[in-house]
Parts: C-alpha cells; sequence; structure tokens
C-alpha cells in the first residue's frame, strides 16, 4: 500500500516507520501548530485590543475585520504546513475576486463560507488543539531528554547503577513515543483538512453552471444519437432491406447459373454486407434495446457481442432515468472494449446494483492489469462521460492485474 | 412477393392497433410483422405479436426486424404455446425461397430462429459449447435455427443418419435430454442457450 500521510504511516511495519521520517515529521509538524496558536492568540488579542481602542474613531471596523480575515492567513499557512504530513495537497476553496482592489477582495473573502470555517477552525486550534499539541511535544521530547540525562543531573543523588540502565532506555521511549506523536499529528491533520478543504458550495456558481452546461450538451448529444439512429432505421436500413427483396425477386426470374443470375447475386450480396455494417453502426449510435428494455437487456446483448466470456451479475429491479442508462451501457461497452483490446484476459465480469439512490456497476477482468487513465486507453472519456451525470469512477488495475473499474452513478427520480 | 410463392395475402396493415384488428377479422394462417411499427417505433409490433399469442396461443408468428439483439427473440419465443414463432431478421428477405420456407415452417408449427440470433447466443454460452467439435457447432447452429435433421443434413451435405448422431453426442455434451421430437428438442436447444 502506497504511503500518502501520517495515517498511513502507522501502518507501516514497525522497523520501518521508526527509520522513516513520519515520526520528525509529525513532531515538526505539532512543534508548528502549537507555535501558531500561540502566535493568533497574541495576534488576536492585539488586533481586537486595537479594535476596542481605536472603535472611538472608525478606524476601529478594521482591527474587527482583520480579526476575522486572521482565519486566512492562518488557512493558508495550515494548507502549506499539510504537506508535513500529507502529500496530497490540499486547494484553495476560496474564489478568485471578481475585480482587482481591496474592496472587492474584502467582499469577496466575507462573503464566503469558507472564510468563516477558516476562522472557526483558528478559534479552535488557539483555544484547544495548539495546546494539546504542546502537550504533545512536550512529552514527546521531555520523556526520553530526562531518561538520557539522568546520570548527569541525579549524578551523586541515586546510583550509576539504576540511572545508567534509565539512560539506555533513551531509545526505547523514543520508539514507543513515536505513535502517540504520529497519531495525534495524524489526526489533527485530519481536523484541519475537513475544515480547511475546499467543499462543493465553495465552488464558482460558474463552475456549477458548466457543469450542468455540460450534462446538458450530454443530453443533447444522447437525442441527436437516437434521432440519428431511427433516421437510419426507417430511411437507408429499410430501403436496403427492399433492394434485397427485389434482387431476390429478380433473381427468380433469371435461369439460375446464367451470367445474369450470377451478377444479381453479387449485387444481393453486396446489399447484405451493406445491411450488416449499418446495423452494427446502428447499434454503436444508440442500442434500441436500451430504449426498449433497459439496462439489464442492453448489458446482457452487449456482452454477448464481447469476444471474452462475460459473467453477468446485474440485480437491477426497474428502469433507471434515461441519462444514467445511457451513460452506464457506454461504461459497460467501452470496459469491455478496453478488456478486449488491452488486457489479454479470458473472462470478464460485470455487475451492477442499486445501493441507495446510487447505480454501483463494476467490471472486472482477470487480465495483465496495468491499466492507466494517462496512456489514453478510453479511460479517460469514460471518466467524463461517468463526471457529467455527476457520478464517480474508480480504477483499480495493479500489473499482472485482476483490473477492476467501478462506477457509481446518483440516480435523482 | 409471398403471391408469387402461392401465398394468400389477406391484409396488409401499417399499425400495430390495426394488425390485431386484422387478425380478429381475417383468422390469418400466419402473421408477419415488424418489431418497429407506428405510432411509437419502437417495438409495437412486437408487442402486438405477443399479444396475439397470448389471445390465441396457437397462431403462428414470424416477426421480422433489424436487430439481432435476442432480447426480443426471447420475449417471442416465450409467448403463446411455443410453436410456430419465427425471428428473422430482415435481410432474409433477400432469400426470397428461404424466406418463403421459413413462413411455411413458421405456418407449420414450428420454432425458426435467424442464425445470426443464433450465432450470438453461442457466442454468450462459450464454456459447454467450446467442447463440441466443429461439426457438432455447425449441427446445433442449424439445430437451433429450427431445420429439421432432414434440412440439417441437406445443409450440411450429410446423411441424415449423421446428423442423428452428431445431435445424439452434443445433446450429451451439453447435458439436454434426447427427444425424439425435434420440435421440442430445439426449444431445448434454445432455453439453454438463452442460459
Amino acid at each position: 500500500m502506497p504511503v500518502r500521510n501520517v495515517l498511513d504511516a502507522l501502518t507501516m511495519r514497525p522497523t520501518r516507520f521508526l527509520t522513516s521520517s513520519w515520526p520528525w515529521r509529525s513532531l515538526a509538524y505539532l512543534t508548528g501548530g502549537a507555535l501558531i496558536g500561540i502566535a493568533t492568540i497574541c495576534a488576536v488579542v492585539v488586533l481586537l485590543a486595537a479594535g476596542l481602542v481605536l472603535s472611538v474613531v472608525v478606524v476601529g471596523i478594521a482591527g474587527y475585520v482583520a480579526t476575522v480575515l486572521s482565519g486566512v492567513a492562518v488557512g493558508r499557512l495550515e494548507r502549506w504546513r499539510m504537506r508535513l504530513v500529507d502529500h496530497a495537497e490540499l486547494p484553495d476553496p476560496h474564489r478568485s475576486p471578481p475585480a482587482p482592489g481591496l474592496r472587492s477582495w474584502l467582499r469577496c473573502r466575507l462573503r464566503e463560507q469558507a472564510t468563516w470555517r477558516e476562522l472557526g477552525y483558528t478559534m479552535l486550534s488557539a483555544l484547544v488543539l495548539c495546546w494539546m499539541d504542546a502537550a504533545v511535544v512536550y512529552a514527546a521530547v521531555f520523556v526520553p531528554t530526562s531518561l538520557l540525562f539522568a546520570p548527569y543531573y541525579l549524578y551523586g543523588e541515586t546510583s550509576l547503577w539504576t540511572t545508567v540502565p534509565l539512560a539506555l532506555c533513551t531509545p526505547f521511549a523514543l520508539a514507543v513515543g513515536a505513535y502517540p506523536v504520529t497519531a495525534w499529528a495524524g489526526a489533527r491533520a485530519a481536523m484541519a483538512r475537513a475544515l480547511l478543504a475546499p467543499r462543493s458550495d465553495d465552488t464558482d456558481a460558474k463552475l456549477v453552471e458548466l457543469t450542468r452546461s455540460r450534462a446538458r450538451l450530454v443530453d443533447a448529444f444522447e437525442v441527436e444519437r437516437r434521432r440519428i439512429e431511427r433516421d437510419l432505421h426507417d430511411g437507408a436500413q429499410q430501403r436496403l432491406v427492399a433492394l434485397s427483396m427485389q434482387l431476390g425477386l429478380a433473381r427468380l426470374e433469371l435461369p439460375a447459373g446464367s451470367p445474369a443470375e450470377t451478377q444479381v447475386a453479387a449485387a444481393q450480396d453486396l446489399a447484405k454486407e451493406a445491411l450488416s455494417e449499418l446495423r452494427e453502426l446502428i447499434r454503436g449510435v444508440h442500442p434500441k434495446v436500451l430504449t426498449d428494455r433497459g439496462l439489464a437487456a442492453a448489458v446482457g446483448e452487449a456482452a454477448g457481442h464481447a469476444p471474452v466470456p462475460v459473467d453477468l451479475d446485474l440485480r437491477l429491479d426497474r428502469r433507471l432515468p434515461d441519462a444514467v442508462e445511457v451513460t452506464a451501457y457506454f461504461v459497460v461497452v467501452e470496459a469491455l472494449a478496453n478488456v478486449a483490446k488491452h488486457s489479454e484476459a479470458t473472462r470478464a465480469a460485470v455487475s451492477a446494483g442499486l445501493i441507495g439512490e446510487r447505480l454501483h456497476l463494476d467490471v472486472r477482468d482477470d487480465g495483465r492489469g496495468g491499466a492507466d487513465p494517462d496512456r489514453g486507453t478510453g479511460l479517460v472519456g469514460l471518466a467524463d462521460r461517468v463526471a457529467a451525470v455527476d457520478g464517480t469512477v474508480a480504477l483499480s488495475s495493479p500489473p499482472g492485474g485482476p483490473t477492476l473499474v467501478h462506477v457509481e452513478i446518483p440516480c435523482a427520480w | 412477393m409471398l403471391r408469387h410463392f402461392g401465398h394468400e395475402v389477406v391484409a396488409a396493415v401499417a399499425d400495430a392497433p390495426a394488425l390485431l384488428a386484422a387478425v380478429a377479422e381475417h383468422r390469418p394462417d400466419v402473421v408477419v410483422t415488424d418489431v418497429r411499427m407506428p405510432p411509437g417505433f419502437s417495438d409495437e409490433g412486437l408487442q402486438a405479436a405477443i399479444a396475439l399469442r397470448a389471445a390465441d396461443p396457437d397462431l403462428p408468428v414470424l416477426v421480422l426486424s433489424q436487430y439481432v439483439e435476442q432480447t426480443y427473440a426471447a420475449e417471442l419465443l416465450d409467448s403463446g404455446r411455443s410453436a410456430g414463432v419465427g425471428y428473422l431478421l430482415k435481410d432474409r428477405i433477400g432469400d426470397v425461397s428461404e424466406f418463403v420456407d421459413a413462413l411455411v415452417r413458421v405456418a407449420a408449427g414450428r420454432t425458426v430462429v435467424d442464425p445470426e440470433v443464433v450465432r450470438q447466443l453461442l457466442g454468450r454460452r462459450r464454456d459447454p459449447v467450446q467442447r463440441l467439435t466443429p461439426r457438432e457447432r455447425e449441427v446445433l447452429s442449424l439445430m437451433a435455427e429450427g431445420r429439421s435433421n432432414t434440412a440439417i443434413a441437406r445443409a450440411l451435405g450429410v446423411t441424415e443418419a449423421a446428423v442423428a448422431k452428431h445431435i445424439g453426442s452434443l445433446l450429451a455434451k451439453l447435458d439436454l435430454p434426447p427427444d425424439a421430437d425435434d420440435h421440442r428438442r430445439v426449444r431445448a436447444v434454445l432455453a439453454y442457450l438463452r442460459g
């Protein structure tokens, strides 16, 4: 398992953990936390006092505003410090102000939820957490140090027979202490992350609109696909059938084996080839069975066309919204195409079910794994498609396999 | 085209309600319908066929379709009294005499399934089907299409006895009961392929 943050580090083998940099990073993180907390208290006290004193004149309001905004500075510092104990970076939850200038920046910040969450975090950390940080750091430093120097400062009071073994216990104390320090740093970072990470309501209205317009685009695209499917089916395909039938009738009129009959037979074969090509094309554009019978039936057909055997386990007792069905169907088709193209698998399995209001869909294979979205194996397109209906795609494909594509799509009724 | 072969077309209708009405009026020997019909252009034709067979389980119906999808074929095969149904791709209309032959077989109460659909079914049930010899697989496909032993023998250019032997051994390999009635046997094979 890759170690991404301190909490992961705790699950490493003790020998590896104790020789890694994680315990020291945790200690540094907590020391920083304690210092920042104490500095915050000083700063806030000063700002509030300034506000109080200056409130006689209007400028005093600036002191209060600055207090509120101290959270923004602390939040930024905390997100930067987070890299000590967590490889995953925390993105900035703040929007960019609509116009340049201090006034618009202030207005923008004071209206944001993120600003107030940061202030809450700052207060929490100044009043409670930083003291706990300090206590943990103090204990972690004090106990091993006092053990180490016991022979020195207890010289003459206690016999060396007692103090030297105590000093020799120092590495043991360090090793034992590394765990609570790291655990507290992990818990502390998790709290910070929960409060300081961007939330969906922080995103710009523009971004929400963008997602919506993308969903609309996908819908429009789907409507268009259906129209094309219908036009091809009711137009070109019917004409080809009629042509083939006419040729068949013409063949009946001609003596079998005559040059004319051979020609007509050849023409009829061409018409048939065109028909079957057109049929494949139409299925690719929009599978009729999906509209008529729903996801389970359509996935069953797709499995029937797949070059590797596919085990199906579809537990869908009702029809899902159109957009969800179409997306899920194309996910399965794309994933099965990937299985056939890249995995060298001998079997695949598709399972689907509704858990609460979400469709869960799994496509597995027993191939050689190593699927990589960055190498453009259609996985990115698949993720885009799913994202347009607010779904998520998770991929697990270690080298050597097996590969699992797990998709969840919310079904808004 | 059908007249050419001496069949009488008693009614040609444009949509599903008209089809139901025409069948009630003429009591035809066999109904030919398209899966897709006005007004909705979804699967009214198939639904009408299933409704007809629910009302009269012995009414032979041949459904023409543009879709290899066996979902439709399966629904049709499950309707009525499992006799006299056909599901053919429209492409087959071009092979005029074969098409008319299929129609006659359906009218006679046999089951006819398009080779293309059978191929897809075979693709779905790979594991036990893998154990068949290529020749047995050919026989299985032809059987699933609803052909008689005689027709299979003719298609493969072997004797009927050889066909019977192949059928016996492939039924054994697929754990299907041997059945002298080849119609019931076809149903068993189809049911097996549909898993």
